[in-house]
């Protein structure tokens, strides 16, 4: 039971902490449950889509179709953080504003509900493949499978529930503060995202590792544990990782920045701004 | 140069386009760091759960094709850390796994489906002439 367990419970994690994170950050969004519900519902669809598909996906371009489709799994998703961060960065201010008086105005809503419902849906997907397919292995393998599906159904609880607290915690951060924070963190969720699609080309020799272990942490921190798939969802983390996956993470984090900034309004416009009417 | 001859050495069996591809790769791959590459593919079966064998030997400095051959009818996912690979192995399929080019040592893997499952891959220094590193 336990072993399922925490099978089931690392793979949710991160979709779960990516979800709670990107929930939260969308504060004041009409209808929030309901889009997140929405991503959940389609990733869970495209999860067992994938899962019963694997073996076409498997030998898909001479059997490399498994990290094309990570890499765009995951390439999608951390394009579209990006983009989100971009977003809020020109508008976060303004947004605050009218969350505070007037509720968010339609625009605003409907990019963030696109967003919220995508990332939710890649992110339910990738992982939700993998529970799929581990699930499937137990109920095709009988004997003790009531105990070990038991065991797979609370990790999933487990995963949800971790998440549900994460969104909770950065809930009850002040609006004014909440949208640099969660910007922040979904700075380096989009990096890792970009990082590990990079790297996934690396492994099916797309893309040249340049140095193949820049570094090895694995003694420090597992990058299979609680704690090392944690800091993968939330900054990319892998405890060996290739040159190419750290000069990917660096130039994402950076060009996101660079993009957050330049679009960030000046207090002279911000000014004017709230000057005209 | 290098390409020409990792393809001769390549089995005929295999489909060319797939040579292409892996040569390809491998090229780009010897022209950025300028290792030698693909040295013959290896076949590692996943049998009752189990890596047979449960060591494999490759080259330093090269890319290795293994071919895994999931035997049971249950997915397996081949996944290491140490040389960041992970891979699903649907029931009763083969699938490839391109490893390297690593540096000599010894490296884990392990099914995540199935974390008791564990295998080592040995690293040795390549003999072969022309492979050394910079």
């Amino acid at each position: 039971v336990i072993g399922a367990l925490v099978i089931v419970f690392r793979e949710v994690l991160e979709a779960a902490l990516v979800i709670g994170v990107v929930a939260a950050a969308v504060e004041g969004l009409p209808g929030r449950g309901r889009w997140v519900s929405a991503g959940i519902g389609l990733g869970v669809l495209g999860a067992a889509a994938v899962a019963s598909g694997i073996g076409a996906i498997s030998s898909f371009a001479h059997g490399t179709g498994q990290e094309l489709f990570g890499a765009g799994v995951l390439c999608a998703a951390g394009l579209m953080l990006a983009w989100h961060n971009v977003w809020m960065a020109e508008h976060g201010r303004e947004m605050t504003l009218r969350l505070k008086s007037l509720g968010s105005d339609v625009v605003a809503g409907r990019a963030s509900a696109a967003m919220l419902s995508t990332v939710t849906a890649l992110a339910v997907m990738r992982e939700g493949s993998e529970i799929a397919l581990f699930l499937y292995g137990i109920a095709a393998s009988g004997v003790q499978n009531v105990q070990l599906l038991t065991g797979g159904l609370l990790g999933l609880a487990c995963g949800a529930a971790l998440g549900v607290v994460l969104f909770a915690g950065l809930s009850r951060i002040p609006l004014k503060r909440l949208f640099s924070i969660s910007s922040a963190i979904i700075l380096f969720i989009a990096s890792g995202m970009l990082a590990r699609a990079a790297e996934f080309l690396v492994q099916a020799g797309y893309l040249p590792a340049v140095v193949p272990r820049v570094w090895d942490s694995s003694a420090i921190l597992s990058g299979n544990g609680i704690v090392g798939r944690s800091l993968g969802a939330l900054v990319g983390y892998t405890p060996a990782p290739s040159l190419m996956q750290v000069l990917v993470w660096a130039g994402s984090f950076a060009v996101i920045l660079l993009l957050m900034r330049a679009k960030r309004p000046s207090v002279a416009a911000e000014q004017l701004r709230a000057s005209t009417p | 140069v290098k390409s020409t001859g990792a393809s001769a050495a390549r089995p005929a069996a295999e489909p060319l386009a797939a040579t292409r591809t892996v040569s390809l790769s491998a090229l780009v791959l010897a022209l950025v760091a300028g290792w030698a590459v693909a040295a013959p593919p290896l076949t590692l079966v996943i049998k009752d759960q189990a890596f047979e064998p449960a060591q494999l030997t490759i080259p330093a400095g090269q890319v290795v094709k293994i071919m895994v051959r999931n035997e049971d009818a249950l997915p397996a996912e081949f996944e290491s850390s140490d040389f960041n690979r992970e891979k699903v192995i649907p029931g009763r399929s083969t699938v490839p796994v391109f490893v390297g080019p690593l540096d000599p040592g010894t490296y884990g893997f392990f099914n995540d489906f199935h974390p008791q499952s564990k295998g080592k891959l040995i690293v040795v220094p390549a003999s072969a002439p022309g492979k050394a590193k910079p």
